[in-house]
């Protein structure tokens, strides 16, 4: 029964039909508009890119920032996570105190319309504002991700380039060294990290973190190299006298960028839960410092009396992990010119009646 | 082929001696092992200093302290490997013994449903492709994908554990849950078998009502406090299983593997009270596996009986199905054992506990019980682990499918006349299956090493315990017997995935370039 319908699809689908639309719809584009397109027809990515960007301004924003150490910039939220207001008392269900003030319920049905209050989230035990807390961890989190991604995505992509291209004895010296650091858990050299230099910044952590989380993308972009530098476009370059250095950076490394940007956005999705289960348990972002997994570690014990500490940060966790998701599996779709779009009914029906009007005219 | 595997083991030996001796230098220069007890105001503190001193060799600068290290751990190829003690005097071979069973029971579970579950929801998936079945998986699959483990973790103590708990104080399912129940389960199994329009709601009323039947006999019946399936709900079952097995593995047109396979059905119901009696009188995981040696041999004995050709396809799918039957049986009796281990003082009628490995209070002889005990502790942590990873094989299985669909071979099959169930069951499945499989070797050496999160989160005191308290403690020893055995794991792994690959796949050879 599962299978009847394959048949079917099998059967009435023309696939040169399919090439001739798919192959007319890019006529004269290149191949950066290319992408571009079927990246923006992938709506689940367009709209996680929109709350990425979101996200990133909002939580940026919200506190006072120093940019590059000098400008100081006031951000649009009340408080600070160092100010200590007063807790909140009453209102709350089950005698609790502090609890989120956010609101999204209209007047009209009996709720006290949409607005953030005092205290969006709530308030710790000693009455810090957890807003406040969430966006600096947010902030934490999300730069920690883009210096994990960042380093990796560096290391990884020369590694493998470098490898890919001139194969023999340097391929096999970097391929050992690539084994060498996969032996040692990702897990287990952050703990170590952090464990011992957490207490130097968040940075630091994500620096080290980064010098460890290239070796599946090195692997990626040498079995990429390794097939493109076959290909007769770069022989043709070759005999034209271009230098090795010409062939990497022109010819290979632009059919390669598809690969990268997909692997560095799944790294990125990978470090910001890395970061988290790393501070979760203690190995990672420690206290003075705000992370989403400290958050999430120093109130889970409150979470039957006080879900909002414990919903918030995760809440963050999840639409920066998820969205990032998406935006690579946008980009996969749109970078691969294997996966072809899914030609719609209507589609091929008006190029099946556009060729039998042209038969007809001839 | 033997050259292979000496070279690459060679090259792997000298990669965990560096990789060994970086997190040993690492770890011994980022803190001191005796910063507590110069801090402290105990009048022998410098006995203790000295004597700690001596234990763990401190007095060797760590370059040279590793090499004393390895020189233990060379112990192993004659059969005597120490890997020195801990700051609490404990051999650490024998803390390893203790943690490597706790964590491998943790995570077996969870692997092996991660990778059923998993690949059968990825092969759905790819063959429904762009239904709204996929859709709705590709997006589930992205939000597993995101999740934190430890977020997951304190979510299901609370929503799952502590309210099912709670629930059981007074077993009525209410009616708006019924409800919502059936219709989860019609849309599940309308979107998954699909069709047109009008099979997909005959599926979605039936499904609906069936779940909806079930659940509220369950709830009258106090099913939830007693339960159980009896002899009878055992046959059905196991014919079902019969036909499904059948039909995956050589298709109901078989004959001879229909036969053979309902043979084993009736053979469950007429083993239903003997096996019964022999879980009661001789409890034990030897008998278990006695009776599953029986088991496969009846099986044998039934395929070869109904079967005159193709002899070994037949067999396997009877071997299976009486497997299935076998575990079924097994299943009732722990649901039978599930009223006397509620009614214990340890447990008291809450029965799915959110820490732990296993309850300390529970003091009996009864293999089942303990064993029960056993089971209830792993459900939460199995059921994170689970949905956390088996995301990943979804999108696996689902994207190696469609690549292999698109093949040439897959044409020439379906060309060839050949029933869809063959070209997918035999041509496409199995060669998914390759990819598949070293990717699963490798995932549970990793696996192993990871679960330190999920250990810490549920309590349980494995590897990851180990390694956490090793590394707070700057207990180097202990440290590095954990890496030493993570480490190995994931390195043995990738060299049996490569020669798996290998053996599955004809085309890739092994010591080639």
């Amino acid at each position: 029964m599962i299978f009847r319908k394959k048949i079917k699809d099998e059967a009435t689908g023309s696939t040169s039909g399919e090439n001739a639309i798919v192959n007319k719809e890019v006529e004269g584009l290149s191949q950066g508009q290319i992408v571009r397109r079927r990246f923006f027809r992938h709506r689940a990515a367009v709209f996680s890119l929109g709350v990425i960007i979101f996200i990133t301004i909002f939580v940026f924003t919200a506190l006072d920032f120093r940019l590059f150490g000098i400008w100081r910039i006031h951000g649009w939220w009340k408080w600070k996570i160092d100010d200590i207001p007063e807790l909140r008392f009453g209102d709350c269900p089950n005698d609790t105190v502090g609890c989120p003030t956010i609101s999204f319920r209209p007047r009209f049905l009996g709720g006290s319309g949409f607005g953030l209050g005092d205290h969006p989230f709530g308030q710790d035990d000693i009455g810090r504002d957890f807003f406040s807390l969430v966006m600096k961890g947010t902030q934490r989190s999300l730069s920690v991700m883009i210096v994990i991604g960042v380093i990796g995505g560096t290391i990884g992509t020369v590694i493998g380039s470098i490898s890919g291209f001139y194969r023999g004895k340097v391929d096999a010296i970097l391929m050992r060294f690539t084994d060498f650091i996969i032996t040692i858990p990702a897990i287990i050299i952050g703990s170590v990290v952090g464990y011992h230099f957490g207490n130097l910044g968040a940075m630091f952590l994500a620096f080290y973190l980064g010098l460890f989380a290239w070796t599946g993308l090195s692997r990626l972009v040498r079995g990429e190299f390794l097939t493109l530098r076959e290909r007769e476009f770069v022989d043709a370059a070759r005999v034209a006298g271009a230098s090795n250095r010409r062939i990497i950076f022109k010819h290979i490394l632009p059919n390669a960028v598809g690969v990268i940007i997909v692997s560095v956005t799944l790294l990125m999705s990978g470090a910001i839960l890395l970061e988290t289960a790393l501070s979760y348990i203690g190995f990672g972002v420690v206290e003075p410092d705000v992370s989403l997994g400290l958050l999430i570690n120093k109130y889970q014990d409150a979470f039957t009396t006080r879900p909002w500490l414990f919903w918030f940060p995760g809440l963050f966790i999840i639409s920066i992990a998820l969205s990032i998701n998406f935006i690579g599996d946008g980009l996969r779709d749109a970078f691969d010119p294997r996966q072809r779009r899914r030609i719609s009914k209507k589609e091929r029906q008006d190029s099946a009646t556009a060729r039998k009007l042209a038969q007809a005219n001839d | 082929m033997a050259a292979f595997i000496l070279r690459r083991l060679g090259v792997l030996g000298v990669i965990l001696f560096g990789s060994s001796f970086i997190l040993y230098n690492l770890a011994a220069i980022s803190g001191d092992p005796l910063e507590q007890l110069r801090l402290s105001s105990e009048p022998n503190r410098d006995f203790l200093i000295a004597s700690l001193t001596r234990e763990l060799q401190l007095d060797v600068p760590p370059p040279a302290r590793y090499f004393l290290w390895l020189k233990g751990v060379f112990g192993i190829f004659v059969g005597n490997p120490n890997f020195g003690t801990g700051r609490d005097g404990a051999l650490v071979s024998h803390s390893l013994a203790l943690a490597i069973p706790v964590t491998i029971r943790l995570v077996l579970a969870a692997t092996i449903f991660a990778i059923v579950l998993g690949i059968t929801i990825g092969v759905i998936t790819a063959l429904r492709q762009y239904s709204r079945f996929d859709y709705a998986m590709t997006f589930v699959s992205f939000l597993l994908f995101s999740l934190p483990v430890f977020w997951v973790a304190v979510l299901l103590k609370e929503y799952l554990a502590i309210s099912f708990n709670n629930f059981l104080r007074d077993p009525h399912v209410p009616l708006g849950w019924i409800l919502v129940i059936g219709i989860a389960s019609g849309v599940f199994w309308a979107s998954i078998i699909g069709g047109t329009r009008r099979t997909f709601w005959i599926v979605f009323a039936s499904a609906l009502s069936i779940a909806i039947a079930l659940v509220s006999t369950f709830s009258a019946s106090g099913w939830f406090l007693n339960p159980g399936l009896g002899p009878i709900v055992v046959f059905g079952l196991s014919v079902g299983i019969a036909y499904g097995v059948t039909q995956l593995s050589v298709g109901l047109t078989n004959r001879a593997a229909l036969k053979s396979s309902l043979t084993m059905a009736a053979l469950a119901l007429i083993m239903y009270y003997p096996a019964n009696w022999v879980f009661d009188n001789h409890a034990g995981s030897i008998s278990i596996i006695l009776m599953a040696a029986f088991t496969v041999g009846a099986a044998v004995i039934a395929g070869l009986m109904f079967s005159k050709i193709d002899r070994m396809p037949i067999i396997r799918t009877t071997i299976l199905t009486a497997l299935l039957s076998g575990g079924l049986i097994i299943v009732d009796k722990f649901m039978q054992t599930w009223k006397p281990y509620m009614e214990t003082d340890a447990i008291n009628y809450r029965p799915v506990p959110t820490i732990g490995q296993r309850s300390d209070l529970l003091s009996t002889d009864n293999w089942w019980l303990s064993s029960l005990d056993i089971v209830t502790h792993l459900f939460l942590p199995t059921l994170a682990l689970t949905l956390i990873s088996f995301a990943g094989y979804i999108r696996y299985s689902r994207g190696t499918l469609l690549e292999v669909l698109n093949q040439d071979y897959i044409r020439t099959a379906r060309a060839k006349g050949l029933t869809e169930r063959t070209v997918i069951m035999r041509h496409a499945f199995r060669n998914t299956m390759i990819p598949l499989t070293t990717i699963m070797v490798v995932d549970f050496a990793g696996v192993i090493g990871g679960a330190l999160i999920t250990e810490s989160v549920f309590g349980w005191s494995g590897m990851g315990t180990l390694f956490r308290n090793g590394l707070l403690g700057y207990d180097l020893n202990l440290l590095m017997g954990v890496f030493f055995v993570t480490a190995s794991l994931s390195v043995v792994a990738n060299l049996v995935a490569d020669l798996l690959y290998s053996a599955l796949d004809p085309r890739i050879r092994v010591g080639g370039a």
